[in-house]
């Protein structure tokens, strides 16, 4: 109890510190230097906007947050399957490594819009960009976990003449575990961004929108108080996201003994 | 098992020799030590005996088959220098491994991991993890591993060489008592003279560059070996015969 105490003392207060004197002096320096509302709402704007349109961001996190988890979980399928496939030979993963550098490489606001264009304006749009965003993580973790195995671990399987799906099932994807962990947690993030990319691009309808849609808007009325609380809006989704992952990813590695890789494959 | 190499050859791509001329007859039941310098080679023997890998020139046979042949159901056992267990599995689960890659029937499994546990004295620890173990107790987790299938031939490869002195001294004498117990053929490689001398009946000194063996120590001592063998005169005169060649083979 006492040292649930002090953690919350120790980690969640400082911060929370932090941001309460941030709000102040954002406060004070809007009516210190009468900013125009239209460029910089006070705290207080935003939370009334917040309040105001509460049903419709509630409904636009929702929507984005579903486009952002459809996206990361296709990721995670197709990223894993990648891996496998990069897994099986230096030739394969030579020929097409080039193509998934590609999707990191590629400013992702540049093809949104035809991607939204082959994939249809609305949700399916929106997981396309997503999913575009959040494989490659994925991918060069997948690949990493399948095919950095300890030589002498492959010499013991050899040893005992475990034939190619012994050595995958037994050796490699358990190896990968902790891989596709860290994986996880940098693709989760890159995933909200994706399908907040792609509903800028996308747009919906006035019936079903998501939070992309609800910044474009409010900032082209100048509403920016309501665009800011889409934007907190989307912080607080990421953030809820990046938990989650990261809280399910820790119980996996506790439970598989593992404390995942130690250099995290990020870059190509 | 009987190991026989013949003249045995081996290069990696480009460098020089690893091995040359190397020839080895070891009776079965026989252990055998093999010292040598870092580089010598050591490693490549064993891996050259397990079928790791393959001879440029001469041949390996354990008795009378290749030893990818001969290897077969569980009959040849290799320890690492690491313990190379699984961090994801229990130690139980690690022993049984073995045991699932030459698929032994699930029934008569868990009886012998058991069995093997017992051995090293790790039945209590069975259903820890390898990150909850201290070194000494991993590596006899290693070698629970190793004599589950009940192999002819145990081939191991500086299996000591990261634990501490005392730890190793234990070890030493429970796998020379494995080794009277079962009676497999052994062939132990190590840089650690006293190992070397209190573990075999018969000790093989390495050159490097190209490897090769240039003597051979036989030790009188009967099994099982009483851990104040190491404090004998007798036992002090042969680590200085062993060490003696070492020194010539590496001048």
């Amino acid at each position: 109890m006492i040292r649930a105490r002090n953690w919350v003392l120790g980690t969640m207060l400082p911060p929370a510190v932090f941001f309460a004197l941030v709000v102040l002096l954002w406060q004070l320096a809007t009516s210190v230097w009468k900013l125009p509302t239209y460029l910089v709402p006070t705290p207080l704007e935003v939370f009334e906007a917040g309040q105001e349109h509460f049903a419709d961001l509630l409904a636009a996190t929702r929507l984005t947050g579903a486009g952002a988890l459809a996206g990361f979980a296709l990721a995670l399928v197709f990223g894993t399957a990648t891996g496998l496939l990069f897994a099986q030979s230096r030739i394969i993963e030579r020929s097409l490594y080039p193509y998934a550098i590609f999707l990191q490489t590629v400013p992702i606001v540049a093809i949104a819009p035809v991607i939204v264009m082959w994939f249809g304006h609305g949700f399916s749009g929106v997981v396309a960009v997503s999913f575009i965003l959040s494989l490659f993580p994925i991918i060069t973790n997948a690949t990493a976990g399948l095919t950095t195995i300890d030589a002498n671990l492959l010499e013991l399987f050899e040893v005992y003449d475990a034939g190619a799906l012994a050595v995958l099932w037994k050796l490699r994807l358990p190896n990968a575990v902790g891989y596709l962990v860290t994986g996880a947690k940098i693709s989760c993030g890159l995933s909200v961004i994706g399908a907040i990319v792609g509903e800028i691009s996308a747009g919906f309808g006035s019936q079903s929108f998501g939070l992309g849609y609800v910044i474009t808007a409010a900032t082209g009325k100048l509403d920016t108080a309501y665009a800011f609380a889409a934007i907190l809006c989307s912080t607080l989704l990421s953030l809820a996201i990046f938990t989650a992952v990261t809280l399910l990813g820790n119980w996996i590695l506790a439970r598989w003994h593992v404390s995942g890789p130690r250099r995290a494959t990020v870059k190509p | 098992m009987q190991v026989s190499v013949q003249s045995a050859r081996v290069t990696y791509e480009g460098a020089i020799a690893a091995l040359d001329g190397v020839g080895l007859e070891i009776a079965p039941g026989e252990l055998v030590s093999v010292v040598g310098p870092s580089g010598c080679g050591k490693s490549t023997l064993l891996r050259l005996i397990a079928g790791l890998i393959q001879p440029s020139s001469g041949s390996v046979s354990l008795s009378g088959q290749s030893p990818r042949a001969a290897r077969g159901s569980g009959r040849l056992a290799f320890v690492f220098q690491d313990a190379t267990l699984l961090p994801w599995r229990s130690v139980a689960a690690n022993v049984a491994l073995p045991l699932e890659l030459q698929r032994t029937p699930g029934r008569n499994r868990a009886e012998l991991v058991s069995r093997a546990l017992e051995l090293v004295a790790l039945g209590e620890f069975a259903r820890r993890y390898p990150d909850q173990l201290s070194g000494g107790m991993r590596m006899r987790a290693s070698l629970a591993r190793a004599i589950v299938t009940q192999p002819k031939l145990m081939l191991l490869d500086e299996p000591f060489g990261a634990l501490d002195d005392i730890t190793r001294h234990m070890l030493n004498e429970e796998l020379a008592n494995l080794w009277a117990r079962d009676r497999w053929t052994g062939v132990f490689v190590t840089h650690n003279i006293a190992e070397a001398v209190f573990l075999s009946k018969r000790v093989l000194v390495m050159s490097p560059r190209p490897g090769r063996i240039v003597a051979e120590v036989p030790i009188p001592f009967d099994f099982p070996r009483d851990p104040a063998l190491r404090a004998r005169a007798e036992f002090a005169k042969l680590t200085g015969e062993v060490s003696r060649h070492l020194r010539g083979a590496l001048a």
